[in-house]
């Protein structure tokens, strides 16, 4: 592999270009899923390619192969060149890319037991015996369990002098079902939705989740959320777990601190932000209790968003983002990191493959621990507790969202009441975090992976993490769009 | 991009590697894609990217068991590698009652779809284009953002009972956003010939939306009268076409379950799945080669045919209709090429006739709130303006909607001529601008 990442950068740096890089990606993958009994997804992959970005008169140009013979290699690095010449016809400033110390590295994520040594038929029973434990509970319509590992390794070479070979190893594993009655349908996931918990991490990561311990609990919630009161419409507390807490951190944190969008340079799609620069080090983001950081390396955690380098070889780092319910930083990359004065980027460039470019991309955007215990989170005269994300939604600017979650119970004084079933909330992204009141500590934070993430054109889809503990806000909106 | 041939002489190394290993068929499909796009923001090109790439999947069949392994890499040595993979996997699988044997071969009808000026667009060229765009952008007092992309895709399926099927096509693609300081335009096309899209056009039509939205009154939610450009339409109605799925109705997660044959929409709503249609693209073939059939999806309101694979069609006693997806999966099957059948009236003739209302030009970030009632939530974006008097009467901010597509398609007055709509939230689909009663704002956003 290093010898053809080591020809292509050379024969890019031979067209003429001022910088070039070059990643050259071999990934695999194991794809098992279960449904009602039955083995639904069985399947495996394998691909290897390479990406070459160059600058050529302040323009980038890119072009990707899978054709890695020589002349391959040699059209794909002609084609690069050939697009930031046409990219430099319609540009307005040159690009400048922060300085950063070319690394040579070799890291490998630490993985615990590989989970492609665990063969097939052992990975496949354990999903049926989840899925068989789901379809006891009578009333159980639809019963599914999945489990996806990928292995991935990327040597990132530069004109620089940047030499990284990189290896990650994400495994992600869940199960979910439906009941379906009375002209409704209902569903519960476990230990989350989007295909369950997902992380930098190996079997170990299944064998924690104990799919089939909790399989019995996860269908009976399943039934009884089709007997359950609708969760009313008010305004009120609200306590979200870890799982859903992480996701509007991904939506109304992760996202408007992308410095790209700030920039104007996702107009198009994913839309911009309401952190314009203006509101650094000036927006009181959230309540004094909210620290947030966007944090890449492995002292975070086992995320999905978790690297020694990012794909243009700037080494992994911790950057505040809330400090003390100050807004104090956003992600950057080298070509924008100077829009912020800053001397260096922050390290958040990724790419979903070796056929696409790195762009700005979440790495780990967590909520750090609060002071609280479990019990005083939930020590409030009246709250909803949700959990589970069902629907997510959020505009375009990232200030009005609308969430909804599988399942709720009503608190009172501190205790689970009855349960709810269509639970939503929604508001303004800074009223929101502005009226957390309660964050528990750190033995209730849990390291979320959301696989899911789009961004870009073509579209990107990204694996981020988001570590969070569950939370007690005052003053939400609770349970519209059920009054349609 | 692969040729026949080429596919022909894989398969072979493919099959003859399967039968070692003692599986009764194997099946391969094959995709090769060249795709370009230029992105621009800020009146510059900041993104512009070129990937080339191939990839097989083999699918080795023994008894009741499958599986699948796929790889880029098509040497003899990889190829054999991929089907060692999936043999394994299989191998390891309890057998699957529900599994066919392979589909035979069936007629399936060649669909012209490429373009050989649309295939030798280069960066250059769309360079131009942008260039044009961000020339109106300037005349206006703009800013334009968007995307120029040229893709070219070569699918084929070939199994070892015979069915062999080969597809290829271009397809270009044009968005543009026009900002000015307090609002923004937006407008995309697509289509198989580059000379059938208008990127200045496209631009034009953005800007006058910039213009038209400029500082936007804040107006209470609740429930409107909403005009739908097609773009709408295709984003907020196509969240309910996965749902038109046999499998789905057998697994009773589709929100027609128990509403088949009923009067679930209004008399006004036709709507057809037809890959034949001339302003679709997407293969004439699904993911085990079965010839894709023009399904009758709802006739006068009512739902009247789904998609079916085979083996969910064979449990309930039916043909399959050419909708399955590559096995083995967890979905079953899926419609591709969604037709709404319109109207005659023009979007102007429906702001005309309105006294009062909201006229939408695409919307984001929709997700599903209830699946049965089938509510939908989303924003509305780069465009929402006040209809009073059969006028445009100012932009206003966005709104947030929860609303159900059954009483939606329910509430319809008008509808337009259909048109190859595209959107950034479903597949590129046929459908009209639509003029909607009762549709229901609930929020309103900062801008």
């Amino acid at each position: 592999m290093k010898d053809t990442a080591l020809r292509a950068l050379d024969l890019a740096v031979r067209t003429g270009v001022s910088y070039a890089d070059v990643r050259l990606v071999s990934a695999r993958d194991r794809i098992l899923s279960t449904k009602n009994g039955q083995i639904a997804q069985a399947s495996a992959s394998e691909s290897l390619g390479l990406g070459i970005r160059v600058l050529k008169s302040g323009a980038w140009g890119f072009a990707a192969t899978d054709d890695l013979s020589a002349a391959g290699i040699e059209a794909c690095a002609k084609r690069a060149e050939g697009i930031a010449t046409a990219s430099a016809a319609v540009m307005c400033q040159p690009v400048h890319l922060a300085a950063e110390p070319p690394a040579r590295a070799v890291w490998i994520s630490p993985c615990g037991v590989d989970p492609f040594a665990i063969p097939v038929d052992q990975q496949v029973a354990l999903l049926l015996a989840a899925d068989a434990e789901l379809r006891r509970e009578k009333g159980i319509t639809l019963a599914e369990a999945s489990l996806e590992i990928v292995r991935t390794r990327q040597i990132f070479l530069s004109s620089e002098g940047a030499d990284i070979d990189q290896t990650r190893t994400t495994t992600g594993c869940g199960m979910w079902c439906h009941a379906f009655g009375d002209n409704e349908i209902q569903k519960r996931s476990y230990p989350n939705s989007f295909g369950g918990q997902h992380q930098l991490r190996g079997w170990d990561l299944v064998e924690d989740i104990r799919l089939v311990e909790n399989a019995p609990r996860v269908a009976s919630e399943c039934v009884a959320l089709l007997s359950a009161d609708q969760c009313p419409e008010t305004e009120g507390s609200l306590i979200l777990d870890s799982s859903q807490l992480a996701l509007q951190i991904h939506e109304s944190i992760g996202h408007p601190i992308e410095l790209d969008r700030v920039l104007g340079t996702e107009a198009n799609y994913a839309g911009l932000s309401f952190l314009t620069l203006d509101q650094l080090n000036t927006l009181r983001y959230g309540s004094p209790i909210v620290n947030a950081v966007c944090d890449a390396t492995p002292a975070h955690g086992p995320g999905l968003g978790t690297f020694a380098f990012d794909d243009e070889g700037v080494a992994a780092q911790r950057t505040p983002i809330i400090r003390d319910g100050q807004f104090v930083g956003y992600m950057s990359s080298r070509e924008t990191a100077g829009v912020l004065g800053q001397q260096r980027s922050n390290g958040t460039m990724r790419a979903s493959g070796w056929h696409r470019l790195p762009l700005i991309r979440m790495t780990n955007v967590s909520l750090e621990p609060g002071e609280s215990t479990l019990e005083q989170v939930f020590d409030a005269e009246h709250a909803i507790y949700m959990e589970t994300n069902r629907s997510w939604s959020i505009d375009d600017r990232r200030y009005n969202f609308q969430f909804g979650c599988e399942i709720a119970w009503e608190i009172r004084d501190g205790r689970h009441v009855r349960m709810l079933k269509n639970p939503t909330y929604g508001g303004i992204t800074t009223e929101f975090w502005n009226n957390c009141q309660a964050i528990a500590n750190r033995d209730h934070w849990t390291l979320w992976g959301t696989p899911n993430c789009g961004k870009g054109q073509p579209e990107q889809v990204m694996g981020t993490g988001h570590g969070a503990s569950p939370a007690r806000f005052s003053r939400v909106r609770i349970g519209g769009g059920y009054g349609c | 991009m692969l040729t026949q041939p080429e596919c022909q002489r894989i398969f072979d190394i493919a099959w003859k590697a399967a039968r070692s290993l003692g599986a009764d068929d194997v099946e391969l499909l094959f995709h090769s894609n060249e795709e370009s796009l230029t992105r621009f923001a800020n009146n510059a090109i900041h993104q512009n990217v070129s990937e080339r790439g191939t990839g097989i999947s083999v699918r080795p069949q023994a008894g009741l068991r499958t599986a699948r392994a796929e790889t880029n890499r098509l040497d003899a040595a990889s190829i054999a590698a991929a089907v060692e993979t999936a043999m394994a996997i299989l191998r390891s699988r309890d057998e699957a009652p529900s599994l066919l044997p392979m589909a035979g071969p069936a007629p399936v009808p060649v669909i012209a779809r490429f373009s050989q000026r649309t295939a030798a667009i280069t960066p250059l060229q769309r360079a131009e284009a942008v260039r044009d765009v961000v020339a109106i952008a300037r005349s206006a007092g703009q800013t334009a953002a968007g995307a120029f992309s040229v893709n070219q895709t070569a699918d084929a399926l070939i199994n070892s009972r015979g069915v062999h099927c080969h597809h290829e096509q271009t397809l270009a693609t044009f968005s543009v956003t026009m900002m000015e300081e307090s609002s923004s335009g937006w407008a995309k096309g697509s289509a198989v010939d580059i000379g059938d899209l208008d990127p200045a056009a496209l631009a034009a039509d953005a800007s006058r939306r910039a213009v038209l939205s400029r500082n936007p009154r804040e107006i209470d939610p609740g429930r409107y009268t909403v005009i739908l450009e097609p773009a709408a339409v295709l984003d907020l109605a196509g969240q309910m076409f996965p749902d038109f799925s046999g499998t789905a109705i057998e697994d009773q997660r589709s929100f027609l379950t128990d509403r088949m044959n009923q009067q679930v929409f209004g008399s006004n709503i036709t709507i057809t799945d037809d890959a034949g249609h001339p302003l679709q693209s997407g293969t004439p073939f699904d993911g085990e080669g079965v010839p894709r059939r023009t399904l009758q999806l709802v006739d006068s309101g009512v739902p009247r045919e789904v998609g079916w694979s085979r083996s969910a069609a064979a449990r309930h006693g039916l043909d399959p209709t050419g909708h399955g997806l590559p096995l083995p999966n967890d979905i079953g099957d899926a419609v591709m090429n969604v037709v709404i059948a319109g109207g005659s009236h023009t979007v102007d003739q429906m702001i005309r006739e309105t006294k009062r209302g909201i006229w939408v030009t695409r919307f984001w970030y929709i997700r599903e709130v209830d699946p049965y009632a089938k509510v939908m939530t989303g924003m509305t974006r780069d465009g929402t303006f006040l209809i009073e008097d059969g006028e445009v009467a100012c932009g206003i901010r966005n709104f947030r909607f929860n609303q159900s597509l059954v009483e939606m398609l329910n509430n319809v007055e008008a509808l337009g001529s259909p048109v190859r709509a595209s959107g950034e939230e479903y597949m590129d689909m046929v459908v009209p601008a639509m003029k909607i009663n009762g549709f229901n704002f609930t929020e309103v956003t900062r801008f």
